[in-house]
């Protein structure tokens, strides 16, 4: 695997983590400051072994990393990777939403006939 | 299909990268009927009024909007090292006033192909819903996709996310 494709792969890891619901509202909840498995556990009717899982997967897209040393072992949420990822999400959404701006114009012109207004 | 649906109506753009196939769901919508949004995504006289970013003069190379059909079009502008021209074509698989199908390429990137289905739902107040679901080969190449822009592209965006990588894989 070349290194762009293993980057590729990294990516759609993060994209693919953000995907879920609960996962989404973890990192919300890392945003504030770092938090232990249980504490992250609390809002939801799930297993810790499924909080787990769901770090494991935040984990390896890089999301997400924990500390080995302290006892507690707190989440820290890799918010550069995260805000990266956000980001080309936007800037993909902005081209979309000034394309569709654009057809807002033409649809604000075009008559409610067949044919489109012959241009002056 | 997972995906998170928006309840309530956005007035702008929703884009939506899907976590179990590699595809992007984009949700618009307008204030003009279905009929018209229709018109201006099957009549090319219209399309090159609004398809193409305002830095590129889109042409239409040829364009037969019908089930069974095909299409090509051309993005031109002057780049920094003179004169640069994107070419992209693609099959209508079908096409009726409330639903396309059709595949899309950039000539630039042969290999890859992605399945476009329009959806044209009406709403009230005489709104257009517009549903894109677009599906391509593996989650690498949708991703390249989303990564990919026409300021920065995709290069630069991947050597951002390397650099950042390894200053975290160290914890």
């Amino acid at each position: 695997m070349s290194s762009q494709q293993a980057t590729a792969k990294q990516l759609s890891q993060v994209f693919s983590a953000l995907a879920d619901p609960i996962r989404r509202d973890m990192v919300a909840r890392l945003a504030i400051g770092d938090a232990t498995v249980t504490e992250l556990a609390e809002p939801y009717d799930v297993s810790l072994q499924a909080i787990s899982k769901h770090l494991k997967i935040l984990g390896e897209a890089g999301l997400v990393s924990r500390t080995r040393e302290a006892q507690r072992r707190p989440v820290h949420l890799e918010a550069e990777v995260f805000d990266l990822a956000t980001k080309w999400l936007e800037r993909y959404r902005r081209e979309a939403e000034e394309r569709y701006q654009r057809l807002d114009e033409v649809l604000a012109a075009m008559s409610d006939t067949d044919k489109e207004p012959e241009e002056s | 299909m997972s995906k998170t649906q928006p309840a309530i109506t956005h007035p702008e753009t929703v884009i939506t990268a899907d976590d179990e196939v590699p595809a992007i769901h984009i949700v618009r919508e307008f204030d003009a009927s279905p009929d018209k949004v229709y018109r201006a995504h099957t009549d090319p006289e219209i399309l090159v009024k609004w398809l193409g970013p305002r830095s590129v003069e889109m042409e239409v190379d040829f364009w037969d909007c019908r089930t069974g059909g095909s299409y090509r079009y051309l993005h031109r502008r002057d780049g920094d090292d003179g004169a640069e021209e994107y070419a992209f074509h693609g099959c209508f698989h079908e096409v009726r006033p409330d639903r396309m199908v059709q595949t899309f390429t950039y000539e630039g990137y042969p290999d890859g192909v992605s399945l476009e289905t329009l959806i044209l739902e009406e709403l009230d107040g005489g709104r257009t819903r517009l549903t894109i679901n677009s599906i391509v080969e593996s989650f690498e190449a949708r991703d390249m996709i989303l990564a990919s822009g026409m300021e920065t592209g995709v290069v630069e965006g991947y050597e951002q996310l390397d650099e950042l990588l390894r200053e975290g894989g160290e914890s």
